[in-house]
């Protein structure tokens, strides 16, 4: 019985790439009081907030250009994450929020999240306005110096909402593409 | 002259001692012009213990050594004074741990280019010798290598 058992939850696991069914890989926020919307400027100074994308869904995370680690490794993890997707990749909008709008020009930003994927998107505000966001998303951050400037601590969270503009899934730094485009193909039926 | 022999036995022995540093596949990640700070990442070996302690490079006005560190889900960076290269088991300057940090860039670091960088290193003796690299860039979206990844039970 225990064998078969053991081979069971094998299929399963085999079944769910990774992640059981239709359980989500990250942290399920389905029903969370907070994290309700963003209202930010992109890069052409145009106001973006959740409704602008209904019927996708969105993956939202707060980082800054000048850092050499965290960010790109979750932008490059949401790009293999879109391929993984397929056709479905066009479903998916990426979103990254700077937590240092003071030397993350529009310009910059621009062309930075370019590098990562043309259908990406970077959104900024006064640092009144950030600090908003960041608190309704419950996202620490504070700006340390290093050397002659400075860096940024920040919460590594990746949010997911669902095509209903819903906050469903929170998804660690420490999850890898294929539970990020698990969850998203899991958004997706369930809205179907 | 047995005298001799063996002072130039004792002195080759000494020499031989001496923490030899291999610098395995170095990679600078890719900026976008304005960008102003970027990470270099590579494997160090050696085979006696020593301490990477400094680093420098042309495209770079400032260079320091960090550290990442999650702290429940806050990922915090900080500059170190030392990395150590235990004998044997080397370590591995990779995204989540350590890394170069290159600072007040003087140019973009273009995918394909190549990074000269001069890392100081430290041996239990005290001495210390540097070590050339040429670290090509990679995109700035290169994905963590794999096992990075923890998978949920």
């Amino acid at each position: 019985m225990r064998r078969f058992c053991g081979w069971l939850m094998l299929a399963l696991a085999l079944a769910g790439c990774g992640a059981e069914g239709d359980r989500f890989a990250g942290v399920d926020l389905t029903g969370a009081s907070w994290g309700k919307d963003f209202h930010l400027r992109d890069p052409e100074g145009r106001v973006r907030s959740l409704a602008d994308f209904r019927g996708k869904v969105v993956a939202v995370f707060f980082g800054f250009v000048q850092c050499p680690d965290a960010c790109p490794t979750a932008l490059a993890r949401a790009v293999e994450a879109k391929k993984k997707l397929g056709a479905n990749g066009d479903r998916l909008q990426v979103i990254f929020i700077t937590v240092d709008p003071e030397r993350d020009s529009a310009e910059l930003l621009r062309e930075y999240i370019a590098a990562f994927d043309p259908t990406f998107l970077a959104l900024r505000g006064t640092p009144e306005e950030v600090r908003r966001v960041a608190d309704e998303f419950k996202v620490f951050y504070e700006k340390v110096p290093t050397g002659s400037a400075y860096t940024v601590n920040h919460s590594t969270m990746t949010y997911l909402f669902d095509p209903q503009g819903r906050l469903r899934v929170g998804l660690s730094h420490a999850l890898g593409a294929e539970q990020f485009a698990h969850d998203v193909r899991l958004l997706l039926k369930q809205a179907s | 002259m047995t005298r001799t022999l063996l002072a130039s036995f004792f002195l080759l022995a000494a020499t031989a001692a001496f923490a030899q540093v291999t610098v395995k596949d170095p990679w600078v990640r890719a900026t976008v012009p304005q960008q102003k700070t970027t990470g270099a990442f590579m494997k160090l070996e050696s085979n006696e213990d020593a301490r990477l302690v400094a680093a420098s490079s042309p495209v770079a006005g400032v260079v320091e050594l960090h550290e990442m560190a999650m702290e429940q889900g806050v990922m915090k960076m900080r500059a170190v004074p030392s990395i150590a290269v235990p004998a044997g088991k080397g370590v591995e300057l990779k995204p989540g741990g350590y890394h170069v940090m290159l600072m007040e860039l003087k140019t973009q670091v273009k995918e394909g280019d190549t990074v000269p960088i001069t890392l100081t290193f430290e041996g239990k003796d005290g001495k210390r010798r540097t070590v050339e690299v040429k670290a090509p860039a990679r995109p700035l979206k290169t994905a963590p290598g794999h096992g990075e990844a923890k998978k949920p039970h």
